[in-house]
């Protein structure tokens, strides 16, 4: 039987897809109201790192930074096929690994933290 | 036989602004580069966290320069579309049977909307 990758891509694509839409909006207002200053409390270094020091928090954490990586790695590939870039191979093999080098970063964080 | 058959031109790189569909499309698709970008932020945020308050700090000046607040506000329109686009096709993505009907399209899309709305207010309480 002939085995593909593509399950686990599609799948991650997927999943990646659902949770950002249902999550980033909201997410990317409040980073935004940081950026502005409009919530000067909200990244604070105290409150971050006690959100990060449970493992509730680093499996949120880690389930949002991975999904959207995996998710939007995937789209790209597919993406930049539709932009006339016909080298898919190199391509897939470069977005994905910026995705799992970002998980691999991920990890090592929140296991140090 | 045609010696000369008809070959329509087709360009490999600009083919999508034939049509407001395709440029739909495009603009779909090109989300991810914005929610990709957002995610390596995520990493890089992470990353300055577990180095301790000076590298945090450093991290949420940047965040807070001319810059930062354009990428905010273009990743911000970028996942709003991403949301709605992605909200639209859920009847076609997953349809769901009940006995012999299939149950509306309107209401699986606004199913996924009302629930976007409170995970949204969710997170903003708990934010903010």
């Amino acid at each position: 039987m002939a085995k593909s990758n593509k399950p686990i891509v599609w799948g991650l694509f997927a999943a990646g897809g659902t949770l950002t839409a249902f999550l980033l909006p909201a997410l990317v207002l409040l980073t935004l109201f940081a950026a502005i200053g409009f919530a000067p409390d909200l990244f604070t270094y105290q409150s971050m790192r006690a959100f990060a020091a449970n493992w509730l928090g680093k499996l949120i954490i880690f389930g949002v930074i991975t999904l959207s990586l995996w998710h939007a790695a995937h789209r790209l590939r597919v993406t930049v096929h539709d932009f006339g870039v016909r080298s898919d191979l190199v391509v897939a093999t470069i977005v994905y690994m910026i995705a799992a080098i970002g998980t691999i970063s991920a990890i090592f964080s929140l296991f140090s933290i | 036989m045609n010696s000369k058959p008809y070959v329509r031109e087709i360009s490999k790189t600009g083919w999508f602004f034939q049509q407001p569909r395709y440029m739909r499309y495009m603009a779909r698709e090109v989300t991810c580069i914005f929610i990709g970008a957002y995610a390596l932020l995520l990493v890089v945020a992470l990353k300055r966290l577990a180095q301790g308050p000076e590298a945090f700090q450093g991290f949420v000046d940047a965040l807070q320069s001319p810059l930062g607040v354009l990428f905010n506000l273009a990743v911000l329109v970028a996942a709003v579309y991403h949301s709605t686009s992605w909200f639209n096709v859920t009847p076609q993505a997953m349809p769901i049977q009940r006995g012999e009907e299939f149950v509306p399209g309107k209401m699986i899309v606004g199913a996924h909307y009302a629930a976007w709305a409170v995970v949204s207010v969710i997170v903003l309480i708990w934010g903010a």
